[in-house]
């Protein structure tokens, strides 16, 4: 057995840590999309009139639509007919407290490690479990209530919160967007809402899970999060799925609308599953994630840490409508095995004086291919702007790629555009030196990785850092070779 | 080999990309003693360090190295280290973004995972770091720094000490411990190696200089020439080396 062989065999043993399945009765509808999937849909949520007038023009668009192919990915075909939209636990799907909650759906929950229970809520995060296509559990939390901040699945916004809705759900992805933004505005089934009120700073994270669990199924959650002048969030984002030979399709859409002098901070661990070592299974990831800085002297930041999904299509963007207003992009992007990423950000300024930074640190392992794609536009009317990009591509393996595409178009004099970039290997000096202290090669690879990615860790919520890191020597298991 | 020989070196040939560097070592170190090798630039001083660590670079054709009785050329760098043998490098490579206390937490705890004991608890890691950083005098130096990251070639060789005493190895090789440091630094190195030396471990101190030696004074000094050990004595050699030079020994 030669020694890559022997890697591969390891790879094999270790395996996904959330590849388990609950056994759980639900409600799937049967496969198919079409108009009636789409009705279907609103009428399980009992969602008002105008809620699928939006569910059905999107429907209708999606249809006239195509699949966007610029991506540098290889995308098999995806048969949306053979895509079950809809499943839900069959017990009551929504919880008011969490004796309520079906105890194999809370075992669930914690053997992700995810905090649903009082003591964990008090150690400062508010949580929203969404199981498949529904939220099943927000966490309520007394604190957020007393200042006004709303914290639920966007299906209880729809119906409790019908302005917000109404005024801003399409308001920064509309859902002519894209492809996948067309598909999840017409069926998407759950997702969190956050609401924070002028002058508001969140004392907690408020921190949304998503868990795919049915075999069959797509998920399309849709999260909306409004700051309103002055006020601050910081928001966690986490999501695991069983494994599964057949590939599954994710694709959510995230809003952010950040008022004057508000803040917001959005970070993601994505861990989907990411398929076997040869390739088959794993999520496929089409995400569309936008938020607009609208006041001035607002604030959106982007931190994501990427390990997981057979494919990812990911593009956190900023538009910075503000004068003055601030856009960060912080991003791991780590693909090993037959794993596919394109990621990358947009940093859309329109006011002026406004400021971005984008820093994508990507690691490539196994025989996997990592993409930045990076637009910077700095329109006519965005003087005295400014943006720092650094893009750093680290390769493992000699099988793997790591490319870069950066686009930067400027229509103002005014303003300053830097991009720096690197490639790296791993030094055999660095290596050696760690063994010496005696760690073995994936310890050191899994040490000399997290100081590379040290830049947009540190960005994350402590606990969250943690939980990265370990994800990051997790996902880098066997991809020495 | 006697009873407390805790090194032994047989017949070590060793080449890197088809030139032969080593040509025929024979060593024996036992428990509570420091060798020096000596010897010209080129001799193969720090070949012979490299090949003890396990570097991979150099292929051993033939020979062994003996460590508590066992053939080391036969075990991984890290395995080597785990069971105690340690190298203080001549030159420490950078890691950035990896934090010194991360590193030397991390180092420490595959130690003890190696002797099947549990992770240090980080109350006993920080005293414990604290305590040797403040020895060595680099107490400031080990926050907010990462490893090796700007460190001058006097901190570098103070952060290998540091890793020395937290592992506590059996067995250390001290390569050009004493390149590019000023005298206050070369006390405080050779400091940290005394207090260290007990009946139970050894040194192997490479060395181009005598000057080192008078700080870490060596039972036995080898002078090694164009591969071989041309002569073995006590401390007295290096000062005859120093007096007439290498070329005494040709």
């Amino acid at each position: 057995m030669t020694e890559e062989d022997k890697l591969l065999e390891e790879i094999t043993a270790k395996e996904y840590e959330h590849g388990f399945v609950t056994d759980i009765e639900m409600e799937v509808i049967p496969k198919g999309l079409t108009e009636d999937t789409v009705r279907f849909i609103s009428a399980k949520k009992n969602e008002p009139e105008w809620m699928l007038e939006y569910r059905l023009k999107a429907y209708r668009a999606w249809l006239e639509m195509e699949m966007p192919d610029w991506a540098h990915l290889k995308v098999p075909p995806i048969d949306f007919q053979d895509i079950s939209y809809y499943a839900a636990p069959k017990t009551k799907p929504k919880y008011d407290s969490i004796d309520e909650v079906d105890p194999e759906l809370l075992r669930t929950f914690e053997r992700l490690g995810i905090p649903l229970e009082e003591q964990k809520r008090l150690a400062g995060v508010a949580v929203d479990a969404v199981f498949d296509s529904v939220s099943v559990m927000t966490t309520f939390n007394e604190t957020l209530d007393e200042l006004g901040i709303i914290f639920c699945s966007i299906s209880e916004a729809v119906k409790n919160h019908p302005d917000l809705i109404k005024q801003y759900l399409g308001s920064v992805v509309p859902y002519r967007d894209n492809y996948f933004a067309a598909l999840n505005a017409a069926v998407f089934s759950d997702g969190s809402f956050v609401y924070i009120p002028p002058g508001v700073r969140s004392p907690v994270e408020l921190s949304t899970y998503f868990r795919i669990n049915t075999e069959g199924l797509g998920q399309f959650e849709r999260t909306l999060i409004i700051a309103d002048e002055g006020s601050y969030v910081s928001y966690l984002e986490g999501c695991t799925a069983p494994m599964r030979d057949e590939n599954q399709l994710h694709a959510a859409v995230v809003e952010i609308a950040v008022h004057k002098e508000a803040e917001v901070k959005y970070s993601t661990v994505q861990n989907w599953y990411p398929g076997d070592k040869d390739g088959k299974g794993g999520i496929y990831n089409f995400v569309t994630k936008r938020g607009i800085c609208l006041g001035d002297h607002s604030k959106l930041s982007w931190t994501q840490v990427e390990t997981g999904s057979a494919i990812t299509w990911k593009y956190p963007s900023t538009i910075l409508k503000g004068d003055h207003s601030v856009g960060e992009f912080y991003s791991v992007a780590l693909t090993n095995n037959m794993q596919q990423a394109d990621t990358g950000t947009k940093m859309t300024h329109l006011g002026s004086n406004t400021r971005s930074t984008i820093i994508s640190k990507g690691i490539s392992a196994g025989k996997s291919h990592n993409t930045y794609r990076g637009l910077v536009h700095i329109g006519k009317r965005a003087t005295g702007s400014r943006n720092f990009s650094q893009c750093d591509s680290l390769l493992l393996t000699d099988r793997c790629g790591a490319h870069t595409f950066p686009y930067i178009d400027v229509a103002n004099s005014s303003s300053i555009v830097e991009h720096e970039a690197t490639t790296s290997k791993i030094a055999d000096d660095q290596i050696f030196y760690l063994k010496q202290r005696g760690l073995d090669e994936e310890k050191a690879i899994s040490l000399i990785v997290n100081g590379y990615a040290k830049e947009v860790l540190q960005q994350l919520p402590m606990e969250f850092a943690a939980e990265a890191r370990k994800l990051l020597e997790i996902s880098l298991e066997g991809s020495v070779g | 080999m006697s009873n407390n020989t805790l090194l032994e070196i047989k017949d070590l040939h060793a080449e890197v990309e088809g030139k032969k560097i080593l040509k025929g070592i024979n060593l024996s170190i036992p428990a509570g003693s420091v060798h020096a090798i000596m010897g010209p630039n080129g001799a193969g001083k720090s070949t012979l360090g490299s090949v003890i660590a396990g570097k991979e670079e150099f292929e051993v054709t033939h020979g062994e190295v003996l460590y508590k009785g066992r053939n080391i050329l036969e075990m991984d760098p890290e395995e080597r280290a785990l069971e105690g043998v340690f190298m203080s490098f001549q030159n420490p490579v950078e890691i950035p973004g990896v934090s010194m206390p991360n590193f030397l937490r991390t180092i420490i705890n595959a130690h003890r995972e190696h002797r099947g004991e549990e992770p240090i608890a980080p109350a006993e890691f920080l005293r414990l770091m604290k305590e040797k950083a403040a020895f060595l005098g680099i107490e400031k130096m080990i926050r907010g720094r990462s490893v090796n990251e700007g460190f001058s070639g006097g901190e570098k060789k103070k952060n290998e000490m540091l890793q020395m005493m937290l592992l506590e190895p059996q067995f250390v090789v001290l390569d050009e411990l004493d390149s590019g440091l000023d005298i206050d630094a070369i006390r405080k190195v050779s400091e940290a190696v005394n207090q260290m030396r007990s009946p139970d471990n050894a040194f192997l101190a490479i060395t181009h200089y005598q000057r080192l030696l008078d700080y870490i004074v060596p039972d036995v000094i080898h002078i090694l020439v164009d591969g071989r050990i041309v002569k073995s004595g006590d401390k007295n050699l290096a000062l005859e080396l120093e007096k007439d030079g290498y070329e005494m020994m040709l």
